[in-house]
């Protein structure tokens, strides 16, 4: 331990980018216990199912035959299509969650009387499960795809919505005394004082939309489409090839962790607290 | 250049079945003159203020800039308040800049324009800074330089210094007025502080509570610049509280609406 500091300290003041490195190894050693705890526990599960006469039949769900079928798919290139249509189809349904929420959640949110005739309904709707929906959305749309994007419409535009309208009440009422006094216009209200005051919490919202959103959409692609993570599991599992099966699985987790780090990255950019 | 505020004859009420909380307001204050409210608090020198800016409209009678019919805020008639408000996601000088930008100038040409007044308000070092890194008196200058930014004809100013620590509240005291007589700007201040009203304004205005209505004024004959230890000062400053104290109904007329003790008499003593 002793050791170990000094040496830390002399890399210090001899190159000042060694300790940013040591520091940043170091903020991954929690991570690094945790990760590997997850693998030994998968790889347990996979000796018991190996095992057990019963089960044996689903051995390829360990993790050595998962991490070779993931570099096979990532080697043949054949991962990045249904990645592709995944990304479409979440970030069209965010661009429309973003194009609704945003609006909605500063009108309600603006407006007292909005709110008190909105709140009900929309904690209503917002408990209903996106995939609830989906026998609607497929009488409703033409393609599958857009029926898809309708149903990631759905999971986004709620925690959207809350989180603009609260971010909108949250607005200290004295910044909007202070530009009505200086001339401020609706828009200008809206474009210099609202927007930015509430930036944090529409991105906060954001991050949570995308959370509901990624998980909606693996089991929607379980429907019609012949695209996506969500159908490559399905093919899998239909070609009882499990080793594929459970590396789309990890890829679909991966994805999903990259897709909230960069909210969390945008958050922390257009957040103006000050520490 | 300044311009002329006319009360005319404002009452108003909150709500139509509320006692009145201001009552048959008149007065007239000259373009260019320093003017300073006091009154207990509650009195509804606030709820004036506002009505000046055009924040608030009257129930009843009507405020007139240069004979203009105050009817919605605007630049040319700024208010500053208490709180500084900036907003913390532009850094000092966005802030300053901001009713010149909303008035349709162009960013670079604002940014020029509030150069020199964040130098006259001391902040030259400043500019580019968070204004959350700002300390209250610091802040409370920028709100300043915004509010002078868009060339006001008229600065009123609600208890602005009251947050502030003694030193930086003094200084400011100081270089307010001068700002406004070097521009010709009339000033309307309200402040608890008889000090304040004595060192900052021509004319000193007593509003009554219950309801708020203008029962005394003062002129304030003395040279600038105004010091606190100064003969003429400390007389001014006894004749003034006399006369509050003369006009006050005290607890009395507050229908024991609220129960804090005179703020007045205590800040002058
Ligand atoms: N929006 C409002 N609705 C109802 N009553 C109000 C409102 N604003 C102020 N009042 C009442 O009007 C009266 C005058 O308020 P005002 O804020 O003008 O007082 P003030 O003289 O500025 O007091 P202080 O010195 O404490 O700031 C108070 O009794 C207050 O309760
Ligand atoms: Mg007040």
């Amino acid at each position: 331990m002793n050791t170990s500091n000094t040496q830390t300290i002399t890399a210090a003041s001899v190159m000042p980018n060694m300790s940013q490195l040591f520091g940043w190894l170091k903020s991954l050693q929690y991570p690094a216990v945790g990760i590997t705890g997850l693998l030994l526990l998968w790889w347990f599960g996979g000796f018991m199912i190996e095992n057990d006469p019963d089960l044996s039949a689903f051995a390829a769900f360990a993790p050595a035959p998962t991490f070779s079928a993931l570099v096979d798919l990532v080697a043949s290139g054949e991962v990045w299509q249904p990645i592709g249509s995944s990304l479409y189809r979440i970030l069209s349904g965010l661009v429309w969650g973003i194009g609704i929420g945003v609006p909605v959640g500063v009108t309600v949110g603006y407006f007292g009387l909005a709110l008190k005739v909105t709140n009900v309904p929309f904690q209503f709707l917002r408990m209903i499960s996106p995939l609830a929906w989906m026998p609607i959305a497929v009488l409703a749309f033409q393609s599958w795809d857009s029926a898809i994007i309708f149903l990631i419409v759905m999971a986004t535009v709620w925690p959207i919505i809350f989180s603009t309208a609260h971010g909108v009440r949250r607005i200290d009422p004295n910044w909007f005394k202070v530009a009505r006094n200086l001339g401020a216009s609706g828009f200008q209200m809206l474009r210099r004082i609202i927007l930015p005051a509430i930036m944090t919490d529409v991105m906060a919202g954001i991050r949570l939309a995308v959370g509901v959103a990624w998980v909606v959409l693996v089991p929607a692609e379980y429907l019609g489409v012949t695209s996506g993570l969500g159908y490559a599991i399905n093919d899998a599992r239909d070609t009882l090839s499990y080793d594929s099966l459970a590396a789309v699985v990890i890829v679909i987790g991966i994805i999903g962790y990259g897709l909230d780090t960069v909210c969390s990255v945008l958050i922390k950019r257009f957040n103006w607290h000050m520490e | 250049m300044g311009a002329s505020i006319s009360l005319d004859y404002i009452t108003h009420r909150f709500s139509a079945a509320a006692k009145p909380t201001l009552k048959d307001i008149e007065n007239r204050i000259e373009p260019g003159e320093l003017v300073a409210l006091i009154g207990r608090s509650g009195c509804g020198k606030s709820t004036l203020l506002h009505m000046m800016a055009g924040l608030l409209i009257p129930s009843d009678g009507c405020v007139r800039i240069n004979n203009h019919l105050v009817t919605k805020p605007s630049a040319k008639w700024n208010m500053m308040f208490q709180k500084a408000s900036l907003y913390p996601w532009m850094n000092v000088k966005e802030n300053a800049a901001l009713g010149l930008l909303f008035d349709g100038m162009p960013k670079a040409k604002a940014g020029e324009r509030v150069d020199t007044l964040l130098d006259m308000v001391g902040l030259h070092d400043k500019k580019e800074v968070n204004v959350q890194s700002l300390s209250g008196g610091q802040q409370q200058r920028v709100a300043l330089a915004r509010s002078l930014a868009t060339e006001p004809e008229v600065l009123l100013l609600d208890e602005p210094f009251s947050a502030l620590d003694a030193f930086t509240r003094t200084q400011l005291q100081e270089e307010v007025p001068n700002i406004c007589r070097e521009r010709g700007i009339t000033m309307v201040i309200v402040t608890h502080d008889i000090d304040e009203a004595i060192a900052m304004a021509d004319r000193v205005l007593i509003m009554s509570q219950n309801p708020g209505r203008i029962v005394g004024e003062l002129t304030v004959d003395l040279p600038w610049p105004r010091r606190h230890m100064d003969a003429g000062f400390q007389s001014m400053r006894d004749e003034l509280m006399q006369q509050f104290k003369g006009t006050d109904t005290g607890l009395a007329g507050r229908n024991g609406a609220d129960t804090e003790e005179s703020e007045v008499s205590e800040s002058a003593a």
